[in-house]
């Protein structure tokens, strides 16, 4: 099946209803591993019990960059080729971003508290996360002031792909400047510098986080293809009650 | 008093609906205090320092972002005019106008004091000033502000005079209101004499404002 395929949004439910259970249970799955795996993970000799905040702060960051990713192939969608869910996909994929963004800048600060001393400091990868912060809001709050989804998704698509700059700025901010957070330490050249007992449950975390993801984006591009159709019947409605 | 209530409602209800701005307000708190820091430098001291500061800055400013639209929408729309003819008085319309107001953007500006404050390295006991004193100072910036968004529906383009004509009279307010929470912090002023200073200011403002606004709009609009 190609992606045009699922262009029409009927065929787009069916589809969504058939594989929601089946990824919700891989969802489970996936957490009740990567949840054992965590739990069972050794403390690490300097951080102690702290580090295990890891197994929720990088997944959550990964997938709140992921996302601004998928939102900016989703605005090429709109733009360029036109794909009448790319705008769906991107409209759905927002708040949960914006989520997975402020649970990676939450569980951050309370593993900075313990480990830095403070909870927030302003160095470039932290503040660079921030700003995708309130890119998300600044992309939600848009897509709130235009009334017709179809007008704002233009928009909103350009905004995006301008916003995706940001993107490489977090990922290289801590090799660019000089910061407290630590370096990259799982995709580097020459390998990664975690331990193995700490990059399995990592790995088992990050695979649950995405099957999540995937998830709530699915079952959001379904709400809001409904939502747009009761919009659309409401209209409807109100026309014929004039007539 | 029927009245009253049912256009506090309403404009509750429409500023969170589609286009009104009531959270935009707070995201603009929020860029504003992530900007200061990028400007004055990371050092934590510094910004402790002058946090309570940046923080009433910041609310300053975004109380006064959505305000021109406070009675330009409803003049576009007609219901400005069903207001003036209406049979409860104006000081009390513009004052239940202005109530909304300051719950839909100047409330969640205390609300998000909390988290700002620790981007900018505030102790709970800081927080916590900064937090009541714009719990009580931010209603004057809306009620001072409703005599500029009145002037901004009278005349064509008052929208960019409205800051220039309001920011002036909030500096009272800005000046009891960070002394007051800056007392907390470094000391050895005393909290209780600012604070109520800002609290008399709150209250004048509650009377003088509406009724400004109220005359402004009636000599504006015959």
């Amino acid at each position: 099946m190609a992606l045009i395929d699922l262009a029409n949004p009927t065929r787009f439910l069916v589809l969504a209803e058939r594989v929601l259970p089946w990824l919700m249970a891989a969802t489970l799955f996936a957490f009740a591993i990567g949840l054992t795996q965590s739990a069972l993970a050794p403390d690490d000799y300097q951080q102690g019990a702290t580090v295990k905040i890891m197994f929720l702060h990088v997944p959550s960051a990964w997938l709140g960059m992921f996302c601004w990713g998928l939102m900016s192939v989703a605005a090429l969608g709109t733009l360029v080729w036109r794909h009448p869910l790319a705008d769906v996909a991107a409209k759905a994929a927002a708040p949960i971003g914006a989520a997975f963004t402020f649970l990676c800048l939450f569980t951050g600060a309370m593993w900075g508290r313990p480990m830095w001393g403070t909870y927030w400091v302003w160095d470039a990868r932290l503040t660079s996360e921030l700003i995708l912060l309130i890119m998300y809001f600044g992309v939600i709050a848009l897509w709130r002031t235009v009334e017709n989804p179809s007008d704002a998704a233009r928009v909103v698509a350009i905004v995006t792909l301008v916003g995706a700059i940001d993107l490489p700025i977090i990922k290289f901010s801590v090799d660019w400047w000089n910061t407290l957070h630590q370096p990259e330490s799982v995709f580097r050249m020459g390998g990664p510098t975690i331990d193995k007992s700490l990059l399995v449950p990592l790995f088992a975390m990050v695979i649950a986080f995405t099957l999540l993801f995937v998830t709530l984006h699915i079952a959001a591009m379904r709400n809001e293809i409904l939502r747009r159709r009761v919009r659309g019947m409401l209209m409807l409605q109100a026309r014929g009650q004039e007539a | 008093m029927m009245a009253l209530r049912a256009i506090l409602l309403r404009d509750m209800r429409l500023a969170v609906r589609v286009g009104g701005g009531a959270l935009i307000g707070v995201l603009f708190f929020l860029v504003v205090v992530t900007l200061i820091p990028l400007a004055v430098g990371p050092n934590l001291v510094l910004l402790k320092r002058i946090g309570p500061a940046i923080l009433w800055l910041g609310a300053l400013l975004a109380s006064l972002l959505a305000l021109d639209r406070l009675f330009a929408a409803d003049h576009e729309d007609g219901s400005l005019d069903l207001i003036l003819m209406g049979s409860a008085p104006l000081e009390l319309t513009v004052a239940a106008k202005g109530l909304a107001h300051w719950i839909t953007t100047g409330l969640p500006l205390v609300v998000a004091v909390p988290v700002l404050g620790l981007l900018l390295d505030l102790d709970p006991l800081a927080i916590g000033a900064v937090a009541l004193t714009l719990l009580v100072g931010t209603p004057a910036i809306t009620f001072i502000g409703l005599i500029g968004a009145a002037i901004a529906v009278v005349l064509r383009r008052g929208g960019l005079l409205l800051p220039v004509l309001v920011l002036p009279l909030t500096v009272p307010v800005l000046i009891f209101g960070v002394s007051a929470a800056e007392a907390v912090i470094v000391g050895p002023a005393s909290f209780a004499t600012p604070f109520t200073i800002l609290c008399a200011l709150t209250l004048a403002s509650l009377v003088i404002g509406p009724a400004a606004a109220a005359a402004t709009l009636r000599h504006g609009l015959d």
